[in-house]
């Protein structure tokens, strides 16, 4: 290359490189207005995540589209891993190596990968443009990055051709595309010096464009393939049934802004690169409410690049820009959520979307801004312990009239204490499960005992909600409740409950072991405490409660306990981590139907199960399920068809004796 | 403007009721005691005033049951400040009585306007709105809807009346006006911000001063209702219960 | 003892020209109580031109029709003023007002200007040797109080529907007494400044022969078709008391209550509905009354003709299947 050509290649590279340090630069000014969050323990399970999520892409080939997106991902280091070698070569000619493409087995992998990358963008383009998925966002960006990405593989494979024809050395082995291209090239007249020139210039272009990406890439939606892999490295590690407490989150007078985030929150809308897999599974968006997890995430990064520049200065907001919660998100939004989890397990860049709509409900709940449904739930949950408005006294009114004693463990010592929970203890429905639950206990001989009226509401969904302080509230007194009891293990009926006692309880120095009664049930089965006397001949689907699943992993002891039964399991579509939500958490039980919902989650959810061939019964494991999926096989007609039974209820019919038979 | 709020706490009707062995009195040692819904509605209009147009708003209550909590939730909520009124009798006083007290404490401080809730569910001989303005000799609206202060010196109320009408009022100050409701159901105060209202606000106290009590009533039983003094009940499961439903419309000709 | 001491007086609530129902409910006892305390039934009659109202008050033994411009419309102040004027002069032994929008205010201020006391939200009145006995209902109607009142006067406030209505009727013509203002009332504190209409619109639910009544025990909006489906099925409306009203389900037009509507249908039937005063106001003169609660004690099987102690969500539907296959009869 001519000393002018090197010249020029140095000044369009430090160009390139100043505007995208410059871009960087100014991100991780905004990055740091939010608050410090520790981030960096747990190091080797860091690198396992982006070993995983980032190169091997586990979640994106959750999806059949993703394996063009590992094509395209993988093709990209491979070429920018050779552009580097290429661009220092380039500005340092006396580097003592060869280019990249002048290496036989670099030359054969960029081809091999220009053909895959060439083909995956073929496929994008496809997909994109002519199938046109819904709640796939059409923008400007995306179709300059395919465009983009394409010119480079063709200028590239283009190259290569010249480079055959100019100095005749074809190789099948190294070189099959180049040396294709080069036969078609001879074939229409190239001379070999006229093809040098155009192999110099496609060398031009393709650094040219591969500059410009670099330059163009943080100022797009492309951000994330930066972004992504920090997000990943970044990711949570506590359980992921934790939330984080809320430190001051804003209210009073000031709107809520960067500055009441984290810094991890505010790298969410900066990895994400819009693909709407969380839209896709997300129960709000698909039942028509107005969250769209994937635009509130976009919209908080345009907040931050509109109001950033008036943070960074400490300008007062003055109408500047919108505010974040009101403005660009709306409340609407926000209350949609269920925090079933399903978006966060999906993401491929591992973004934390439920923290977000947390916090942002949380300012919300501080200034107020409630619906007037659960405003009762939080003014009665904060005065009666339970959001039933019911008074306390009559928590454990599902004992009356049982044939099980039921201890008090407040009083005498047992091995379990049974935390029952609002929905298990007050919904009709759900109280006779809990009736079941216990006669199942007693008859494997479990020694169980209740709070009675010292319990109250586990405070999971109330957190949830954003009501922080009533959350700790309940947690305390829950806790200094229990530190007077002699128990072993908690047990609980309730995943919701579940969650907060092993998850977020010991935080606030509550450590007992905690136990679903799918658990218990699955070990006492295993160690023949309770014997199946007769096999259901029942023909079952079962529903993951996402705070039983998602949340914490349990999806095959309910499925163990349901065999041992003798039911015939047949699972939904979306069974397991894919679950789909019944609509009622976060909280949602408490509200009014979100606006613009067309079909309830539970709705879907119970049309789902009755599709399944032969199926009359959906087995679930979670009160608050109960009436939910009740009401929702009425309301589509399917009252007949499908009955909705309580785990606890099937292992009680299971084990109980034949009239005429023995125990 | 200053504003002050009169909060009555009243029995909770989510616990059983209980009469004391006297018979005229409720059991006390099984009552719970909430923020009277009026009285709710009443500070919310108070603070809606000072957030239109300034001022000043003081709570009080008397000391009975969880008054306290209610004093502490008022000033996380926005009131200036409160006042809890203590030396009262364990077994209350009736509305006149506490009327008497109240009056007394509130022409001291004269305030420009005195909310209170239009009714409480513990009312029997009396009224705690019309009461005080009867006993200040103070203009009064009760029942009202709405409370605006356009003008210098005097109030607008929406006063309701049956049939969804309505009368717009105008009332010079000082007043009283009997809120039954606030323009907004009243706003939810999280559990954090009562918590920190604990820790560093105070509520001052106040010994009720003593009055002549009212005479003139005897309370010689207090008793819970028989169910359905007048309706006759329909028995069975639901399907019969809904069957004689349909029967008995049959037969009024609503139904064929 | 004078008889005069021994008088009964009612006030007479009166809108837009006409008395209200409630008032007659009033007379009605009023008379019974006048007679055992063997005193006059006295109707004060306060407001401006409103002389042709007296006729319909022949149930009690006189009238007194007080007119003024300044009485146009109510306000507590001005009609307190004048009804203390004349109890001072010629003292009742009893004066009953209705437990309404304004009789509450008038009455609480009456007892405490006049230094008498006051018994709110009675549901029954007796007189034992001469005594005042009276059941004041509290608590949501959770809870009772008979009380005896002593003193020379007394006020009462009546739960409406406590009475029948009819025994307030006459065709007998009262006698009138027209007395100007006893008191100035240009300096009157409180001023009308002018009358607000219901909102306009929706279904206007005083006109429809069968209405569903929903209460607190909906639970939730979206429970509302249930009760619409059904009044569909009967050719009525859905109303609702308070709490559904102030939680937004439903328009200010379909309240039924104190500040609501007053109706009359051929058939109320009220689900999850307790019956606090404010709600039978507006609904205790229907021609048939069913109520589904789940507590047997609600006061609404007070009011009710057939109760259904009851989960509303348990026969509702049931109700509502057993009805789809029939017809409603035109009404």
């Amino acid at each position: 290359m001519s000393p002018s050509g090197i010249l020029l290649l140095w000044i369009v590279s430090l160009v390139a490189l100043g505007l995208f340090a410059f871009r960087v630069r100014y991100l991780l000014g905004l990055l740091r207005l939010g608050r410090g969050e520790n981030r960096l323990g747990g190091v080797g399970r860091r690198l396992a995540a982006v070993a995983w999520e980032v190169l091997g892409q586990r979640r994106l080939l959750r999806e059949p589209a993703g394996v063009l997106h590992f094509g395209i991902f993988w093709g990209f280091v491979v070429y920018a891993s050779a552009f580097i070698f290429s661009l220092f070569k380039g500005l340092l000619p006396f580097l003592p190596y060869p280019m990249p493409e002048e290496i036989g087995p670099v030359a054969l992998a960029l081809e091999v990968f220009g053909v895959v990358v060439l083909a995956g963008i073929g496929g994008a383009a496809f997909r994109r443009y002519l199938l046109r998925p819904p709640r796939l966002e059409q923008s400007r960006d995306a179709g300059v990055i395919l465009l983009l990405i394409g010119s480079l593989m063709v200028t590239s494979l283009l190259s290569s051709g010249f480079h055959v024809v100019a100095t005749g050395h074809a190789s099948f082995l190294w070189n099959p595309v180049g040396t294709g291209l080069a036969s078609l090239m001879v074939g229409g007249g190239l001379a070999p010096s006229a093809a040098s020139s155009l192999q110099l210039t496609m060398w031009w272009l393709h650094m040219v464009l591969v500059l410009g990406f670099l330059a163009y890439l943080p100022y797009s939606k492309h951000l994330h393939l930066l972004a992504s892999s920090f997000s990943v490295f970044l990711t949570d590690l506590s359980p992921r049934g934790r939330l984080r407490t809320a430190d001051a989150d804003g209210g009073g007078p000031d709107p809520l802004n960067a500055r009441n985030f984290t810094w991890r929150e505010l790298l969410n809308p900066f990895a994400c690169a819009e693909c709407g897999r969380c839209d896709r599974v997300c129960p709000a968006q698909t039942s028509g409410a107005a969250l769209s997890p994937q635009k509130m995430v976009h919209h908080i990064k345009e907040h931050l690049l509109e109001a950033g520049p008036y943070l960074l200065r400490g300008t007062p907001r003055n109408g500047h820009y919108p505010e974040l919660v009101g403005g660009v998100v709306s409340a609407d939004e926000l209350w949609a959520c269920t925090t079933c989890y399903a978006c966060m397990e999906r993401c491929p860049v591992m973004n934390e979307h439920i923290p977000l709509i947390v916090r942002m409900r949380r300012y919300l709940v501080t200034r107020g801004e409630v619906d007037a449904r659960l405003q009762d739930a939080l003014t009665a949950t904060s005065r009666y312990g339970n959001s039933f408005g019911q008074s306390p006294k009559t928590r454990a009114r599902w004992t009356q009239g049982l044939e099980v004693p039921v201890k008090d463990v407040r009083r005498e010592q047992a091995q379990y204490l049974w935390f029952v929970g609002d929905y298990a203890s007050f919904d009709p429905a759900a109280r006779e499960a809990t009736r079941a639950a216990a006669r199942v206990l007693h008859r494997a001989g479990v020694s169980f005992g209740i709070l009675y009226d010292g319990e109250q509401t586990s405070g999971n969904d109330i957190r949830r909600v954003g009501e922080e302080g009533l959350f700790e509230m309940l947690a305390e007194k829950n806790i200094a409740t229990m530190q007077k009891c002699r128990f072993d293990e908690i047990i609980t009926t309730d995943p919701h409950a579940y969650n907060t006692l092993k998850n977020e309880y010991p935080e606030f120095g509550g450590t007992w072991p905690v136990v679903h009664y799918t658990e218990l049930f699955d070990r006492l089965i295993d160690a023949e405490r309770l014997r199946p006397a007769r096999r259901l001949g029942l023909r079952a689907t079962y529903h993951d409660p996402c705070y039983l699943g998602r949340y914490n992993g349990i999806y095959e002891a309910p499925r163990r306990v349901l065999r041992a039964l003798g039911a015939d399991l047949v699972e939904m579509p979306r069974n397991r981590l894919n679950a789909y939500c019944c609509g009622a958490g976060g909280g949602r039980i408490w509200m009014e139907e979100a606006a613009g919902v067309k079909e309830r989650p539970a709705e879907r959810r119970v049309r789902e199960a009755a599709v399944l061939n032969g199926v009359g019964t959906l087995v679930v494991t979670c009160p608050k399920e109960i009436t939910m999926f009740r009401d929702a096989v009425k309301t589509t007609g399917h009252e007949e068809g499908l009955m909705i039974k309580d785990l606890a209820e099937l292992v009680e019919e299971a084990t109980t004796p034949e009239v005429s038979g023995h125990a | 403007m200053n504003i002050a709020v009169l909060l009555s706490m009243v029995p909770d009707l989510v616990e059983e009721l209980e009469i004391a062995p006297s018979g005229v009195a409720l059991d006390t040692q099984w009552l719970r005691y909430l923020l009277s819904e009026s009285d709710d509605h009443a500070l919310e209009q108070a603070l809606l005033l000072k957030e239109r147009y300034g001022g000043k708003v003081t709570a009080l209550a008397l000391d009975r049951g969880e008054a306290e909590e209610a004093l502490y939730t008022a000033l996380a909520r926005g009131a200036d400040e409160a006042v809890k009124l203590t030396g009262i009798p364990e077994e209350g006083w009736g509305k006149r009585a506490a009327a008497a007290v109240v009056g007394a404490v509130l022409k001291e401080s004269a305030p420009d306007l005195i909310l209170t809730g239009v009714q409480a569910i513990d009312d029997m001989d009396g009224h705690m709105a019309g009461a005080l303005a009867g006993i200040l000799g103070l203009p009064f609206v009760g029942v009202t809807r709405s409370v605006d202060a356009p003008g210098a010196g005097k109030v607008l109320v929406q006063k309701e009346y049956p049939g969804g009408m309505a009368a717009e009022i105008e009332v010079d100050l000082p007043a009283v006006i009997g809120v039954l409701s606030a323009p907004q159901p009243p706003r939810y105060v999280p559990v954090a911000r009562i918590r920190e209202a604990r820790k560093t606000r105070t509520i001052s106290e106040r010994e009720a001063p003593s009055v002549a009590a009212p005479e003139g009533l005897v309370i010689r039983r207090l008793f819970k209702p028989e169910p359905a003094e007048r309706a006759e009940m329909l028995d069975g499961t639901p399907e019969e219960m809904a069957r004689q439903i349909v029967t008995i419309l049959e037969n009024r000709g609503l139904v064929r | 003892m004078s008889t005069s001491g021994q008088d009964v007086w009612v006030y007479v609530e009166h809108l837009k020209g006409e008395v209200l129902g409630h008032t007659y409910e009033l007379l009605g006892k009023g008379r019974e109580v006048a007679g055992a305390l063997g005193g006059r039934l006295v109707a004060v009659l306060a407001g401006s031109a409103v002389q042709p109202l007296a006729s319909t008050l022949g149930v009690a033994d006189s009238v007194l029709c007080i007119e003024d411009a300044g009485l146009a419309e109510f306000t507590p102040e001005g009609h307190g003023a004048v009804l203390r004027a004349l109890a001072e002069k010629d003292p009742p032994r009893l004066m009953l007002f209705g437990a309404t929008s304004a009789g509450m205010d008038l009455a609480a201020l009456t007892s405490a200007t006049m230094g008498i006391p006051l018994v709110v939200n009675c549901k029954e009145i007796g007189i034992e040797d001469d005594r005042v006995v009276v059941t004041s209902q509290m608590c949501g109607g959770k809870l009772l109080g008979e009380v005896e009142t002593g003193g020379n006067m007394v006020a009462l406030t009546v739960l409406p529907g406590a009475f029948p209505s009819q025994k307030g009727l006459s065709d007998r013509a009262p006698t009138v007494q027209n007395l100007p203002s006893p008191v100035p009332l240009e300096g009157v504190r409180t001023r009308v400044t002018r009358l607000l209409e219901p909102e306009a619109g929706d279904v206007d639910i005083t006109r429809a022969p069968v209405l569903i009544a929903v209460g607190r025990g909906i639970q939730r909006q979206d429970n509302l078709p249930l009760a619409e489906e059904l009044a569909g099925l009967l050719g009525g409306a859905v109303c609702a008391s308070r709490p559904v009203i102030d939680q937004g389900w439903l328009p200010l037009t379909r309240q039924v209550g104190k500040s609501g509507m007053v109706v009359k249908p051929k058939f109320y039937l009220a689900l999850g509905i307790s019956g606090a005063s404010e709600h039978v106001e507006g609904m205790k003169d229907s021609e048939l009354t069913i109520a589904v609660n789940s507590d047997p004690r609600a006061p609404i099987f007070d009011v009710a003709d057939y109760g259904v102690a009851a989960d509303m969500f348990d026969v509702l539907p049931i109700l509502t299947e057993e009805l789809r296959a029939r017809k409603p009869s035109a009404p």
